[in-house]
């Protein structure tokens, strides 16, 4: 018997006297948890203490700062559909967990985060590195609950876990004060099934179903928008099937991409602001909006007082809270959307709507002769950031898991990367946080070792998380990461030239030399500014073994179009800065 | 068009859910006008009695939001005319005026209040209804200088005759019935 199956038997050992410590990490590794993410500190250094018993049952990752943690730890469940576990310690490492927290609880991640908290009679004295945790993170969990009794330790982690996956997964808390962990209890673990005042999932409505049938059937024009809900629902060939049955085009969010294979013939293309071109005017052409797992995010949907009011709309949807809160739906489905698509996919005709799809077609026809061929295929001197995210995703045969951080490259990341499989692309879509690349490849790395992790950032980003490096060197880690430097805040810029007049406010920044940096940790890096350099420079990083940063130099002028302007109509989207004055 | 909706939320008795409610409110900028919160009929739920001046539109979306609480049950909104609904208000003015004149008293016989205690220096008069009219009695009685006032948050009940609560929980219990593991419906 090895050492780690030694620590998991002697982890599911019951009824034994243990410290609320050791339940912690027990509990952890009896819901499944192979991978945590964390520093230590005071107020959980109990909690550490258990896990050097158990370091081969369940693998902590160091990160270099709670925000990496957390990040990580997204990372790791959005690329695996498990719920990832990070932990910190109380205050300032609590504090440092809220922005990978808010940002988990938008894009419905499912995470269980664990903090250290002072002892229960220190609570409200202000002692040392004392914040009030449950209160901060309660506007950005979906549940959050503080222990001060060890006895409470296992029942609270397994409904820990239960809320986080169950339903529209998103993130839970649980503030553990020291003596809770120090103290004794007799362990005994039982998975959470049930919770009377929570009901993750509905009923499929039947006569709702027929009603969306009918609407389906009699549509000349329907379009299918999805989210995340797909892949979150496990509904991706559900999905396929409803679209190749009755001939829907379908068009994703930022976050719905690599739900629905790229080669796909009704795969459309990305709605919202830096979206495709077809799918935004059609949004407002179509005469049926079917929309999935999605919650009409602003950036998706422009103004929405003229977003799709000349069509119908059935909203798939598993947060009732969702429903009608951005668009007023005529049918809509509450529950499961992989059960809702079987469903509805066996009672709807079939059909192709070939003219329609054909539209399709035509609008991508003219967004690549305007936007997209100078993007992937530039003949003027100085590189591109889409034909850099193009040659990356082809040299990886479209299999790689492609994860960005937040600004013009994230756009061109999503715009430009191709993918043949799930859960194959991370960012941070809601909360749009910049430095969420870097520890989020982290996590993906971990949760998909055998696959190909290539991390896209901006000079900006990457500088906000840079600290990871740390990490990825340590575990031997092996992420790809490409850094598109254009040496400015690109985004912020890009808005400044289009809409303040040019006043390029505080969006020129200073970079270390990032090749110097990573070398700096023993990470083998490269730069690249020539066009011509620039393929041979992606088949070393992927054929040198372990991480690898190549830096690669971006025109500063490489705009990300079209663009729905922020309070414009879909419709209304810009193929060009030119097409802004007018 | 903005109006008086009564919110009502029953929940489990746990901590820091008063909160999780309150912010809900706060986030959209939306002010509660009084805010009950008791032990329902049932032992061990809560009730939360919220009253807001806001379109139905967002009212609806705020109670979704609430029932979205994972320690809610459920979480249901009103109009006045729905509800049976009270407030009570206490008042405390000087002994003196009304040992001098009748008055005092010809406004506690008018408006169906009650005294609950006199002392030499001042007296406690207590009056349950509407906003309307507690605020009626209390102009009333000010011209005699009133000490201190206090008025309660809103309880209210349907005019349906079941308690929705009880007809509710059986649902509920037809419902977790059906969930299996992970929270999964197993059959459909």
């Amino acid at each position: 018997m090895t050492t780690k199956e030694k620590e998991t038997r002697r982890s599911q050992q019951q009824d034994v006297e243990i410290t609320g410590s050791e339940a912690v990490i027990r509990s952890l590794i009896a819901e499944g948890a192979e991978v945590i993410f964390g520093y230590p500190g005071g107020a959980i250094m109990p909690v550490y203490d258990a896990l050097y018993d158990y370091r081969n049952a369940l693998r902590h990752i160091l990160t270099r700062h709670e925000q990496g943690a957390v990040h990580a730890a997204q990372g790791y469940a959005r690329v695996t559909g498990k719920v990832g576990v990070c932990i910190a310690t109380s205050g300032p490492g609590a504090t440092n967990l809220m922005t990978g927290i808010a940002d988990a609880q938008i894009d419905s991640t499912p995470l269980v985060c664990i903090t250290g908290q002072v002892t229960s009679g220190l609570l409200g004295t202000d002692a040392f590195q004392e914040s009030d945790v449950v209160g901060l993170s309660m506007p950005v969990t979906k549940w959050n609950f503080q222990i001060t009794t060890p006895e409470d330790i296992p029942e609270a982690i397994a409904k820990a876990f239960y809320i986080a996956a169950s339903g529209r997964p998103g993130p839970v808390l649980l503030d553990i004060t020291k003596d809770a962990q120090f103290g004794k209890l007799k362990y005994k673990y039982a998975k959470c099934h049930k919770i009377r005042s929570y009901v993750p999932e509905y009923p499929v409505n039947k006569e709702k179903l027929a009603e969306a049938a009918t609407l389906i059937n009699g549509a000349k024009k329907p379009f299918l928008v999805f989210g995340q809900g797909i892949m979150l629902g496990e509904a991706e060939r559900e999905l396929k099937s409803f679209i190749d049955k009755t001939g829907i085009p379908a068009a994703w969010t930022l976050l719905g991409l690599s739900a629905l294979n790229s080669d796909h013939p009704l795969n459309v293309g990305m709605l919202g602001m830096h979206g495709n071109y077809g799918p935004n005017i059609k949004t407002n052409e179509c005469d049926l909006l079917i929309a999935v797992g999605m919650r009409f995010d602003d950036r998706v949907t422009g103004t929405l007082k003229t977003y799709a009011k000349q069509a119908k709309i059935i909203h798939i949807e598993i947060d009732p809270a969702e429903i009608n809160k951005n668009v007023k739906t005529d049918v809509a489905l509450l529950g499961d959307a992989k059960k809702i698509l079987r469903l509805l996919t066996h009672i709807v005709s079939p059909n192709k709507h070939k003219e329609w799809v054909k539209e399709f077609k035509q609008a991508m026809a003219i967004e690549v002769k305007k936007v997209i061929h100078s993007d992937v295929y530039p003949t003027k001197p100085g590189l591109t950031m889409g034909e850099v995210v193009r040659r990356v995703s082809e040299y990886t045969k479209n299999k790689a898991v492609i994860v960005s951080d937040v600004g013009q490259h994230q756009m061109a990341t999503a715009r430009y990367s191709r993918f043949t499989q799930p859960r194959s692309h991370i960012t941070s879509g809601g909360l749009g946080t910049m430095g969420f690349g870097l520890p989020a490849a982290i996590g993906a790395k971990l949760g998909e070792p055998n696959r190909e992790v290539v991390v896209f950032a901006g000079d900006g980003g990457f500088q906000m998380t840079i600290q990871e490096l740390g990490t990825i060197a340590q575990e031997k880690l092996g992420v790809k990461m490409v850094i598109l430097n254009n040496h400015f805040l690109g985004m912020v810029r890009q808005w400044q030239e289009l809409f303040f007049e040019k006043r390029y406010s505080f969006t020129e920044i200073l970079s270390p030399d990032f090749v110097k940096v990573a070398d700096a940790y023993g990470i083998p890096g490269n730069h690249v500014t020539d066009r011509d350099k620039l393929d041979d420079a992606i088949k070393v990083m992927f054929e040198t073994e372990g991480p690898y940063l190549l830096e690669v130099n971006i025109e500063k002028d490489d705009n990300v179009f079209p663009m729905v302007p922020a309070g414009a109509s879909v419709s209304d989207i810009l193929l060009s800065p030119e097409d802004a004055v007018k | 068009m903005k109006q008086e909706y009564i919110i009502s939320a029953y929940s489990e008795n746990h901590i820091g859910l008063l909160n999780r409610i309150t912010i809900i409110f706060t986030r959209r900028k939306v002010n509660i006008e009084s805010l009950t919160v008791s032990e329902s009929a049932l032992k061990g739920i809560s009730k939360f009695t919220i009253v807001v001046n806001e379109t139905r539109d967002k009212v609806s979306n705020i109670v979704k939001q609430i029932d979205k609480q994972i320690e809610v049950l459920k979480a249901f909104y009103h109009t006045n005319e729905e509800m049976i609904f009270q407030e009570i208000a206490l008042y405390k003015v000087p002994t003196a005026p009304l040992m001098e004149s009748d008055q005092i008293e010809k406004l506690i016989r008018k408006h169906n209040a009650r005294i609950l205690e006199i002392t030499p220096e001042y007296t406690v008069i207590e009056k349950t209804g509407h906003k309307e009219e507690t605020q009626e009695l209390f102009n009333g009685l000010n011209p005699f200088g009133v000490l201190q006032f206090i008025r309660s948050g809103r309880i209210a009940i349907t005019r349906s005759p079941i308690e929705k609560l009880s007809e509710f929980l059986k649902e509920r219990d037809a419902l977790l019935a059906k969930i299996e593991s992970k929270g999964k419906i197993a059959k459909v």
